[in-house]
Formats: structure tokens, sequence, C-alpha cells
């Protein structure tokens, strides 16, 4: 298959989706995460639990939701509860294996900000939209993957506002601050997979796609990027991945 | 005990300059109908209460009915940035507005709290981050563990705004789907508006909807479609290209008054 069959975003998407495997519970962010997630379901992982924040547990969409309240999520879940009883009941106690996550920018240890950027937090440059699920989705599922996609100013040094923790500054932050899940596992971009080094828990370049070099990478990366030993080359989106996808989208654009 | 009224009458009768309201409805359920009337009567002062601000709140923010915004997610859900409350943040347009900013569990927890008759609630949430820092919220030690935990405090509105599928003709009111934090919302609040796709003779039961008993509820108004572009399940679909279209209504100053002139 040649490289120009398949979009940068497509194949964002299909590695997304790979990270997810059968059987699993997952607390699902709206966007790219929701896209990938319904993708794992649709393809090697038919058995994925999806929990959106709406209260809907185990919802089967046949179409990718604009919104994490979308109609089609409460009419194919296994249960729908209310706001309070999905994060207090099911995820505060560590019930939920992966918080698939999105952000606005992030740093090197994995921290997530969508609150503001620029200026302070009472006069920003760029006010987001906020928190949402994110903040106790990243501290109490047991693994957490973030799917954004890579820019220089999207991958920082240090986050403006930390809206959500990753590792905070570095090893202990997390047991200290007494966050019961593992935190960030993978980040997962439209150019490779970025995982957390296992003395220091930077993240650093563990997988590229096809065609993409460390060094493109390095140059959209705010920080220091360092390179794993052994960087793999993820494979290329199948045929049937991206059949899916494309159904998937065919179906939600109707 | 609930009193089956107009929308007007509803919004005129519950709903004060200066007070603070909360319009809950999760994606689902959203009261739109009843925030367009708090426009049109021109309200002032506000603190609008919600944890999604979603489209009903760019449009109030936009309108200048709103002071503070009491929220946790403050975007266009699918879409993009709410323009109007950016423009409110970053430039005081068309008012300055104070944000007290929390997380879903914690706006969740609030309004527990405040349907509990509890002074605060208590949660795994907020270490390490930026939010933190607000007066809403605070470390608690665990009486029995000595763990560290967090407290939020009550969310006590003095209205609360929803929209649900329906009510009998004595005011007790029924919804099911995505019913959010909307039970809480109402047990929380001094008074509360319900807007209902229509009024029926008896409510047939079902086992997964919410009932609000009518003496949980002050007015009661029909207002078919009321929750549009939003939606409710068995009566509409969400008009997800409406959410689209808001984007560039709300990006303009100019787009966005010759829309609120139309409202008016």
């Amino acid at each position: 298959m040649s490289s120009s069959s398949y979009t940068s975003d497509e194949m964002m998407a299909v590695s997304a989706s790979r990270a997810l495997r059968d059987g699993q519970t997952c607390f699902v962010g709206i966007g790219l995460p929701s896209t990938a997630a319904n993708l794992a379901r649709a393809t090697h992982a038919p058995g994925l639990v999806l929990i959106y924040e709406s209260g809907t547990i185990g919802a089967k969409p046949g179409s990718l939701p604009l919104s994490i309240g979308d109609g089609i999520l409460a009419q194919t879940a296994d249960a729908v509860v209310s706001v309070p009883e999905i994060f207090n009941y099911w995820l505060q106690p560590g019930r939920i294996d992966i918080g698939f996550l999105g952000a606005a920018q992030i740093d090197k240890f994995g921290n997530i900000n969508t609150t503001v950027i620029g200026g302070d937090y009472g006069k920003p440059k760029v006010r987001l939209p906020g928190a949402g699920g994110a903040p106790e989705i990243a501290a109490s599922c047991r693994e957490v993957i973030v799917v954004v996609r890579q820019t220089r100013r999207s991958f920082v040094e240090r986050v403006d506002f930390v809206t959500s923790v990753g590792y905070g500054s570095g090893p202990g932050d997390r047991e200290q601050l007494g966050l019961t899940g593992a935190g960030p596992q993978k980040i997962i971009t439209d150019l490779g997979v970025l995982e957390p080094d296992p003395a220091t828990l930077e993240f650093t370049l563990t997988g590229v796609y096809p065609g993409v070099s460390v060094a493109e990478v390095r140059a959209r990366t705010g920080w220091d990027l360092a390179v794993a030993p052994g960087l793999a080359v993820i494979a290329p989106p199948s045929a049937a991945e991206l059949a899916a996808l494309h159904e998937l989208q065919t179906r939600s654009a109707s | 005990m609930a009193q089956i009224v107009s929308l007007t009458e509803a919004v005129r009768l519950a709903v004060r300059d200066g007070d603070a309201v909360a319009m809950e409805g999760f994606t689902h359920l959203i009261p739109f109908a009843a925030g367009h009337e708090v426009i049109r009567q021109g309200r002032r002062d506000l603190t609008l209460i919600r944890m999604t601000p979603d489209v009903i709140y760019d449009q109030l923010i936009g309108a200048g009915c709103a002071r503070k915004l009491i929220f946790s997610w403050g975007g266009n859900p699918g879409v993009g940035s709410l323009h109007r409350f950016r423009d409110a943040v970053e430039n005081g347009w068309p008012v300055p507005l104070e944000l007290e900013e929390h997380s879903h569990a914690g706006m969740a927890n609030r309004y527990v709290a405040g349907a509990s008759g509890l002074p605060f609630a208590v949660l795994r949430g907020y270490n390490g981050t930026g939010l933190a820092a607000a007066g809403s919220i605070r470390p608690i030690s665990c009486p029995f563990t000595g763990e560290t935990l967090t407290a939020v405090s009550a969310l006590r509105p003095d209205v609360a705004i929803i929209h649900a599928q329906r009510a009998d003709r004595l005011g007790n009111v029924q919804l099911w789907g995505i019913t959010g934090v909307q039970k809480e919302a109402v047990l929380s609040s001094k008074r509360a508006v319900v807007t209902v796709e229509e009024i029926v003779d008896s409510l047939e039961p079902r086992a997964d909807a919410v009932v609000l008993p009518a003496w949980t509820v002050s007015y009661v108004a029909p207002v078919p479609d009321g929750a549009r572009p939003s939606y409710a399940l068995g009566y509409s679909v969400r008009d997800n290209d409406y959410y689209a279209t808001w984007d560039a209504i709300s990006r303009d100053r100019d787009a966005f008054a010759a829309w609120l002139a139309e409202i008016r």
C-alpha cells in the first residue's frame, strides 16, 4: 500500500485504536479518542466497553457521535446512569481500565492543559473549554492514553495550566498526590507514539509512522525529545482498518 | 405544588435579576426555549451555573445576562469553542464574566451536596491540578483513616430550569434517556421551572425514568420542541448541524447581534 493512500489523521486513528484491547473498559473523550475507540470496536475489539461521561455505559454506536450525549449512545448502551453516578460509582473507585483523552496542550510529563493558554488565568490569551471529566479520568482510570495532533505549540516543556495530571514534575508525584491510576502510558499523535521513559517518566519517542523522520517529530516537539532505543516503525493502516474507518465516517456524515 | 403556566409566566415568576440560575441537561434535554425567554425578558447580573455551558449559555453570555459563570466544560461539543464565552473572558464583551471553574466530577458532587442538604461533598479529585486553588475546593481529612480527600462546597441555586419529556396535569414530571444531573439540580434549588414536550392526563410509569413529584417543582410550562437544537429522546433528534452553524454566528459580534435581534 502506498503512503499516499491514507492521511496522517487516519494513521493516528488506526494507531490509537490498536492501543485498545478487546474486553477492556474505556472511558472515552469526544473527538479523536471517540473516533479511535469506535474504530477499535468495529475491528479487533468488538467487546470493548465504551463509557461516556454522559452516563452511557457500554454504548455501541454504529456511527460516530458528535457529542458525548448523542441519542445513539443512550439507545445502544447497556445502562444509562446519572452524571453523579458515572463519576462517583464507576470512575472514582478505579473500575475503568483505560481513560482515552484528547488535549490542547501536553507536556513532557504528560500533564494536560485544556483550560487557558498564554497570559494569566484571569486574562488569558486563549480561553479553552476547561476540564470536563478529564482531571478525574486522568487520576482514576487504571491507565490513560492521550490522542492529540503533534505541533510545537501543543507539545510543550511545561503546560501553561495543569488541568489533568500526568506525572506532575516526575517520578513520585502521582503517589504523593494520591492519584490511584498509573497515569498516561501512551501519547498517540499524527506522527507516531510517545511513551514514558521507565526511569524519568519523561515522554520519549518509541514509534513513528511509515515515512516520518525522527527529525520531523523533534521539530514538532517543544521539548528536547529523546528517542527510545529500538525505535519502531508502526505498520500502516490495513485495508480492513481503513475500510472500517471510512464506513464509520460515512455513516456519521449521513 | 407545581403550577402549570406559560413559558413567559414561568420565567417571569421564577427568575429575577441577580439570581443564581442552573439550566441543566447534559447534551440531552437542554432547556433552550427557556434560555431564550430569559434573554427576551432581559434578565441581568445572573450567576449562571451549568456543567457544560454549551450553546445555550453562549447565547445568554453574549446577550449580557450573566455576571458570573460556574461551570466545568465550556465548549461547543464536537465543534470547538464557544466564542461568546471566550469574548467575555478574553475581552470582557459585552460585560466581564467572573468564572468559578470545576471538573465535571466536582460540579456533579456540588449538586449532590445541595440536593442532600449538606454544606459540601467529598471526592477524590483536583489533586495536583491548577483548578484546586478555587475557593470552593478544599482538602479535607477523612475522620476514619486520615486520608486527605477533596471537599467541594454545595451548590444552592435560586432557580433550576430543565426540560423534560412530559408532565401530568398535576405537574408531576417524567424524563428519561440521558438524565445528567437534572434531579440534583432541581432538588438543590429554591425554585424549579420545567418545560415539557407535552402534558398528558396521566404518566405511564417507565422503569428508566426519573420522576420529579409535583411538589418538588414550582412551574411547569408546555413547550413542544423546547430543547432544540438539543433533543428530547423519543420526541426529537439532536440538530448536530445547528451546533456547527452556531460556530459562525458566535464567532462574529455582528452575526451574533443579528441572531439576538431575531430572538428578542
